[in-house]
């Protein structure tokens, strides 16, 4: 029987899931607490000792979102532009974008990024042949800092040559790759990408002490959220003989952000549609960093909105929605971030956090149809994906995955549920659940045994429905 | 022309009115000018974001569905606003709705900061000869 180990090293715990490569099975998984900050193997061998025969798996390999996960600033010129290609290369690559920086860095930005404390910077600006001026000025100002983290210059390849000799005689580490936008509005993100996971593998392991877990497995070789992009890719698009789904939206709602991943082209669905601003990557992953389910219940219930949570609640027939108690529960939320809901009450509380998370979430990620009014009457202009002929959105991540009513929570992103008409949000897609909790490690794996991880994955994918809330308030 | 000159090129505000877009495109190609062209119902903003990034010598605006005026007001102010306040302004096309005196729209179009103003039927090798003249004006006065 031929195994695979797979761990995803989060950073409140360590999970670990054995698979029977011949099956096509989940044989067994088991996860403890992360001790990154003492030595990751102590909870990674807690997580170990609890999976019998682990030892004999034929890949032993690991992702992981442990110390913060991989920390990326995006500098660019313009904020629509070449400073959203960099942000959508340093977010494919399954980053966290700390944050964004446009036009000339000024010495308060420089002091701002130093205490950031990022992993990378990526560094774009200038289409090719375009401006030179303001990338060269970046260039300066980050060689005049203390800054020490590695810096990709991923800009216009005009600029190229001074800005690598800039940063090289400051003795900054610095790689050059790609134009995230060559041309206009053009987005080649997959350079960038390649040279972060590069230096994720070789430098950044290193650094957040990751490399350890090789005295017990061979490694981690990816970031968890890289992983779960993967996953997505892989059941989209399917292997070989294996078929995929097709296009599809994935989202993981987890305690501090909630991130949404589609696999689709996004163009128009309709006809006399003009499509404008950057193209869009067919696999596109958004992160919101105030839509989370503890660290940032109170930035997610700000997002949402009081009176909007109260007609919420009072909708599900809960008549203390003013009170005093729901508030309780999400200040408690931010402290106990491993909170379980326990009663009735607090199950659909987070229920519908989780909803509205999903909704902001998904409401960030897709597309708008503006109608402008013309004496010729109205035409349509698209910005971003049309994702509103989606067939399957698959929900993953902690909340959705232990809630008894993950249908409720996904429900929350359809069309229907958008307060704003012209967002292209999916109308009637089936929804679906990663039970199991498996994307992050099949992902992993489809780096070895792609066929097999997606014969595992459409196991453990299973359509839902929705279901009713008791009430005991 | 030496340098690679760079134009952005677009109709303005709702108008779709394609035609133009593409012989003028094609007209400017020709010429060995790199065109960086937005197509139909581009914004200000748009203009201005793709004059940035690129570095673009100048800004083409096409306007013929009757809205000129109020499509193309403002831009020289954002231009200048945004950091490329002395880039050539270029606009042609049908301004103004009917047939208006040249004149008075010519001149309304300078007052709010287009270099050269343009009327219906003229010919993209006019405009490309005087971007040839102006630009070296330009390096002239540096
Ligand atoms: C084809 C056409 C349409 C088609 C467009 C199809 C398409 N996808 O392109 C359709 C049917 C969609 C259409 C719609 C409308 N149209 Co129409 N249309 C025309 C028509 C017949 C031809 C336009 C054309 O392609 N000309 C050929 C090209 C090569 O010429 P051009 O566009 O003028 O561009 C050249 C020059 O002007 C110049 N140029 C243009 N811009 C610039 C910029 C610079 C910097 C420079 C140097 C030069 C330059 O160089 C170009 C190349 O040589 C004209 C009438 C006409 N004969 O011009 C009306 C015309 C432009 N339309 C007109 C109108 C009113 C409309 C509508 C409002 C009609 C309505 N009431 O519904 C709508 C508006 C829709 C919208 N939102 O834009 C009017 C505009 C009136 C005005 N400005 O006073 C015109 C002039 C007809 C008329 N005489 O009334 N139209």
């Amino acid at each position: 029987m031929e195994l695979a180990l797979l761990i995803d090293i989060g950073s409140t715990y360590t999970k670990a899931s054995l698979f029977d490569l011949v099956n096509y099975q989940l044989i067994a998984r088991s996860q403890a607490y992360t001790t990154v900050e003492q030595d990751v193997n102590r909870g990674l061998a807690k997580a170990l000792a609890q999976l019998e025969g682990w030892e004999k798996a034929h890949y032993k390999l690991a992702c992981s979102s442990a110390a913060g996960g991989l920390k990326i600033i995006a500098i660019g010129l313009v904020p629509d532009l070449t400073a959203e290609a960099a942000k959508r290369a340093a977010l494919g690559a399954g980053s966290k974008v700390l944050k964004t920086y446009s036009y000339q860095l000024s010495t308060r930005e420089i002091a701002e990024i130093s205490q950031a404390d990022c992993d990378i910077i990526l560094l774009a600006g200038g289409t090719d042949g375009g401006d030179q001026s303001n990338i060269i000025h970046n260039a300066r100002m980050l060689a005049d800092s203390q800054l020490a983290q590695p810096i990709i210059m991923a800009g216009n390849k005009s600029a190229a040559d001074q800005v690598i000799t800039i940063l090289k005689q400051a003795d900054k580490e610095i790689y050059q790759t790609g134009n995230v936008m060559p041309e206009l509005e053009e987005l080649n993100i997959e350079p960038a990408r390649k040279v972060i996971r590069d230096l994720f593998l070789k430098k950044i392991i290193e650094a957040k002490g990751l490399s350890r877990v090789k005295e017990l497995v061979d490694g981690v070789i990816m970031p968890t959220p890289a992983a779960v992009l993967k996953a997505a890719e892989l059941v989209a698009t399917g292997y070989n003989s294996e078929k995929g789904w097709g296009e599809l939206l994935i989202v993981d709602i987890g305690g501090a952000t909630t991130d949404v991943h589609s696999v689709a082209s996004g163009k128009p669905t309709k006809g006399g549609i003009n499509w404008r601003g950057l193209t869009e990557p067919y696999l596109k992953r958004t992160v919101e960093g105030d839509l989370g389910m503890r660290y940032s219940a109170l930035t997610l219930c700000e997002a949402i909105g009081t009176d909007t949570l109260k007609e919420q609640l009072q909708g599900l027939g809960w008549e203390d929605s003013g009170g005093e108690r729901y508030q309780q529960q999400l200040k408690s939320l931010c402290r106990q971030v491993d909170f379980i809901p326990g009663s009735k009450r607090e199950k659909l509380i987070d229920a519908l956090l989780g909803r509205n998370a999903a909704r902001l979430a998904v409401a960030r990620h897709v597309g708008k149809l503006k109608t402008i009014y013309t004496p010729m009457g109205p035409t349509y202009v698209q910005e971003g994906k049309d994702l509103t002929t989606i067939k399957y959105v698959i929900g993953t991540g902690g909340v959705i995955v232990n809630n008894h009513n993950p249908a409720f929570i996904l429900e929350g992103l359809l069309y229907k549920n958008q307060h704003q008409p012209e967002l292209l949000a999916p109308v009637a897609p089936e929804l679906i659940l990663d039970r199991e909790y498996l994307l992050a490690a099949v992902g992993l794996l489809a780096g070895v045994e792609p066929a097999a991880s997606l014969k595992i994955i459409k196991k453990y994918l299973a359509k839902i429905e929705l279901e009713g809330f008791e009430n005991d308030s | 022309m030496t340098e690679q000159v760079t134009v952005v090129l677009g109709v303005i505000g709702a108008d779709v009115h394609a035609i133009g877009n593409q012989i003028l495109e094609y007209a400017l190609a020709d010429q060995g000018v790199k065109v960086i062209n937005l197509g139909v119902m581009a914004t200000q903003q748009e203009f201005i974001a793709a004059a940035i990034e690129t570095g673009a010598n100048a800004i083409w605006v096409s306007s013929l569905y009757g809205h000129g005026e109020m499509d193309c007001r403002g831009l020289r102010e954002k231009c200048r606003e945004a950091g490329i306040g002395d880039i050539l302004l270029y606009v042609g096309g049908n301004l103004v709705i009917g047939r208006q005196n040249w004149e008075n729209t010519k001149r309304l179009f300078r007052q709010m900061g287009y270099d050269r103003v343009y009327p219906p039927g003229t010919l993209p090798e006019e405009a490309i000869a005087d971007l040839e003249r102006d630009l070296k004006e330009k390096v002239g006065e540096k």
